[in-house]
């Protein structure tokens, strides 16, 4: 019965800039159903969200091919005002509540109840008086629907985090015709008693009829209420279960499972072991805001490739902002025995390591500024050198000259495509911005090397390059590089060994010839592999 | 492999001159086409070109230094120093004390600069650690501090215990006068050192040599490591934090420079126009000297030493021109002041309003 579908998805193709982003995507929920969407980073989940949400982005970038039906009707979406009137209400993972605000406001915000008064019959219905008590009725009404109780007038501000949650949910299922709600990965942010309670009230929802797509990548969850599973890799749908029909093994390998493509590796004339470590992390915490690093133990052999996986939030970018001292961090960092100092990134820089931020133009680069000084400065302020003595004793300037022989020798040993040494780095690509984050670190001449999201929005040919550099850097330097990444592939493809990071804490080290399955198992939380040769 | 590196050194000179161009900027195009206008203007009037150009001159020398001290703060992303009164403040204390000691000449000029130095560098310390507090609103809060300190001032100029009869109100015999007239310590001293006449032109050499040394000196000073540190500071914070550059002492640094030169700017501007102008008069010290960074071309993000002179060049020769030629094309109406205000108040409005949206 086709007809009984809300929400129908035929042949949905998405191109960003030449990139295909999503392939082909079908899919349909019923009325009633609990509708999982899974997949990796980048599998094409939250753009598909967008489109189903009429988000401007899409239009912006030249729309999408495919049909998109509600209730058996063929409609296109332009604008999320169009989808809220089409019935499609959406949970996002980022609050958007007015902390002074009660819960009451906030929820009817911009549709409030009023009353006609003295003014507003001379001036317009802009000035009728807000019915309070009808309003708080309303509310409560909406709040029982999730099976919640709280004071309709407390401020959101006060609120748990896990409330906030529930006051964006239950905005969504004030307004009356809701009849599909987009949940995108909505317990993320909670606490694990929240996020048992947020299912239990998705549950409530879906026995009273409306359906819900529900956006995550965490396992558990999708198995304890979803009826339905649909599993995204790459931009293309690799397939649509029932739960029934699906285990958590399954769902894993189906996730990750790509074809590995590891070339041939350079051999070394050691291999790096457990007998000479360069790094030690001890308890490491760091405070980076939805990337929590919580007591994690890590061990680093002198001169390997070891790579970070994990999925996004569970602390894999925390690792190297906070040794790096970026973030607040607390516990031990030992590099050959000797203790760095944490939040201090000059201590950090001087035991010789250096850090290529996945945040690229917010911390890797001066964007107006010329590629010569975005490649020499960092080391000009941590280890003094581009400097020449000038007249007066004690003073030292920038020596030019050698800046721009380096540059230029930079440039072309990383293939770095501009006009010259003075370009600024904000006209160049994206992936030859990246060359200069990676000349700014190999300039400080760092026996390690922390390097994340190498090659994110970077093209497929600087992808390669990117890796073959690291590589290369790898063998002839000696040097140790850890590198994070949400892309598995990619870590699978160069490094020695890969921790999985869940939670905050290292779940398990794997080899990269481990089995989809086990990849999938240990990043979703559900085994913790224990060391591997 | 050859003919690729020729393409790309074509195109960096193409660059180059566009960049020029660019870098340049129209609003720059556009006052310095203004001027052109005026001169000629001035030259159809039967103006005296001469003494407008030597009045040109003196002004440039005579506030280069103060909007040099906008130069730090912009350049480590505090934004405009507002609060130049501040150090201008400081200056005059300097200068009051060299005269109370009755220092005359060169001495008289370098010992007001030597002891308004410690008074900069620990005002400007407070200054800078009230400023981040209110990151972000750097530059309002420093307006109005500097309003505030100027009103203060005002009891410390009364109150203070100068005996010098010179300084000292006539009747009453206590707290210091309105104007002091430096004539007799070290006025003008600067202006006529190596002073000489082009064509009917006054040439201050000394007056330009001593901004030119400043210039060439903050010059230098990016070149160098701190300096470096600041303009990574300004230009990304992130970035500056993670080569280990601690971000707040590059903030107070060059806020406590900017208090410096101010100092220095204030004792600069007092001998060349011949008085020492207590009480209210710094007041709106800031206003002009934040319109010629403008006018220069730095922005809030970036500013360098070239932008700072060319600023101080186009907005005080506009100054000096456009005053006397509307005054003669529009006779007998006094609109001088009221011409002043709307120049240099138009520029930073502009400019300001120009600035954010890059």
């Amino acid at each position: 019965m086709p007809e009984s579908y809300v929400l129908e998805l035929k042949g949905i193709t998405k191109n960003y800039f030449g990139t295909t982003v999503l392939k082909g995507i079908s899919l349909s929920v019923k009325a009633g159903e609990i509708h999982a969407l899974v997949g990796e980073n980048g599998a094409g989940k939250s753009t598909l969200m967008n489109l189903i949400f009429g988000m401007p982005v899409i239009h912006e970038t030249g729309g999408f091919e495919g049909d998109i039906f509600i209730d058996g009707q063929k409609v296109n979406i332009t604008s999320p005002r169009q989808a809220m009137e089409l019935g499609i209400g959406m949970v996002h993972q980022e609050f958007m509540l007015l902390p002074g605000f009660t819960v009451t406001e906030n929820i009817k915000l911009n549709r409030e109840l009023s009353k006609a008064n003295l003014v507003s019959k001379t001036f317009g219905s802009s000035f009728e008086t807000l019915d309070y008590p009808a309003m708080q009725n309303d509310t409560s009404l909406a709040m029982k629907k999730l099976g919640l109780s709280i004071d309709e007038t407390s401020l959101v501000a006060g609120l748990p985090v896990g409330y906030m949650q529930f006051v964006e949910i239950a905005r969504e299922i004030d307004k009356k015709n809701v009849r599909l709600l987009v949940f995108d990965e909505p317990t993320a942010v909670l606490t694990e008693s929240e996020a048992e309670y947020l299912i239990t009230a998705m549950r409530l929802l879906a026995a009273q009829g409306i359906a819900i797509l529900f956006i995550t990548h965490r396992l558990d969850e999708v198995m304890a209420c979803s009826d339905m599973i649909t599993i995204l890799r790459d931009g293309e749908m690799v397939t649509s279960i029932s739960r029934s029909n699906a285990s958590l093994e399954r769902i894993a390998e189906l996730m990750v499972g790509r074809k590995l493509e590891r070339a041939q590796l350079p051999p070394r004339a050691v291999e790096p072991h457990d007998q000479d470590l360069i790094l030690e992390l001890n308890n490491l915490q760091v405070q980076m805001p939805g990337e929590q690093v919580r007591n994690l133990n890590l061990k680093v052999r002198r001169g390997e490739i070891l790579g970070i996986g994990g999925l996004a939030g569970q602390g894999k970018i925390g690792i190297a902002n906070g040794v790096m001292g970026l973030y607040p961090a607390s516990g031990e960092v030992y590099k050959d025995q000797n203790q760095i100092k944490l939040n201090d990134s000059k201590d950090a820089l001087q035991s010789g390591m250096a850090f290529v931020s996945e945040d690229r133009r917010g911390v890797g680069l001066l964007v107006d500024e010329s590629i010569a000084l975005n490649i020499v400065l960092t080391s000009i302020e941590a280890q003094q050198k581009f400097l020449q003595p000038a007249v007066l004793p004690g003073v030292r300037l920038i020596d030019k000259k050698s800046v721009r022989s380096y540059t230029l020798k930079m440039i072309k040993d990383l293939d770095i495509r501009c006009t010259g040494p003075n370009q600024p780095v904000r006209r160049l690509s994206g992936g030859n911005q990246q060359k200069v984050c990676l000349a700014r670190a190999f300039t400080l001449k760092p026996e390690v090397l922390w390097i994340s999201e190498p090659t994110r929005g970077i093209d497929v040919g600087a992808k390669q390059l990117v890796l073959d550099l690291l590589v290369q850097m790898n063998r002839e330097y000696g040097m140790t590089i850890i590198m994070t990444s949400s892309e598995l592939t990619e870590l699978r493809r160069i490094c020695d060994r890969i921790a999985l990071v869940y939670k905050g804490r290292v779940a398990g080290i794997l080899r990269p010839d481990a089995s989809d399955l086990e990849f999938g198992l240990v990043m979703a939380g559900k085994k913790t592999a224990k060391e591997v040769g | 492999m050859e003919t690729k590196v020729l393409t790309a050194k074509d195109y960096l000179n193409k660059e180059a001159i566009r960049a020029f161009f660019v870098g340049f900027g129209l609003p720059r195009l556009i006052i310095s086409g203004f001027l052109l206008i005026l001169f000629i203007l001035a030259f159809i009037m039967k103006m005296d070109l001469t003494i407008l150009l030597s009045d040109s001159l003196v002004r440039i020398g005579m506030n280069g230094l103060l909007v040099l001290a906008m130069l730090p703060t912009l350049v480590t992303g505090v934004g405009l120093n507002f609060g130049l009164p501040i150090g201008f403040i400081c200056g005059l204390v300097g200068g009051v004390i060299s005269m109370e000691l009755n220092l005359v000449g060169f001495r008289g000029l370098f010992s007001a600069i030597l002891f308004s130095l410690p008074l900069a560098v620990i005002t400007g310390y407070l200054y800078a650690a009230l400023l981040e507090r209110v990151r972000g609103q750097e530059m309002m809060v420093g307006t109005y501090l500097g309003f505030s300190v100027v009103a203060g001032m005002c009891i410390f100029w009364l109150m203070a215990p100068f005996k010098n009869p010179v300084m000292i109100f006539a009747i009453g015999g206590k707290g210091l006068r309105y104007t002091l007239t430096l004539f007799q310590h070290f006025g003008k001293v600067l202006n006529n050192l190596l002073a000489f006449s082009l064509m009917g032109v006054v040439i201050p050499t000394g007056l330009l040599l001593f901004f030119a040394f400043f210039c060439l000196l903050a010059h230098l000073f990016f070149r160098t490591r701190t300096g470096l540190a600041m303009i990574a500071t300004g230009a990304n914070p992130l970035y500056a934090s993670s080569s280990g550059i601690n971000i707040r002492a590059m903030r107070y640094t060059s806020i406590i420079l900017s208090n410096v030169l101010a100092a220095i700017g204030a004792i600069v501007y007092a001998q060349s126009y011949g008085f020492l102008q207590l009480y209210t008069a710094p007041l709106y010290a800031a206003f002009p000297a934040v319109a010629a960074a403008l006018i220069g071309g730095a922005t809030l993000k970036k500013a360098t030493v070239s932008q700072i002179i060319v600023g101080t060049i186009l907005f005080q020769t506009l100054l000096t021109i456009a005053l006397p030629v509307t005054q003669t094309a529009l006779r007998g109406a006094d609109i001088s002041e009221i011409a002043r205000m709307i120049i240099s108040n138009g520029m930073i409005l502009y400019a300001l309003t120009r600035a954010e949206r890059r």
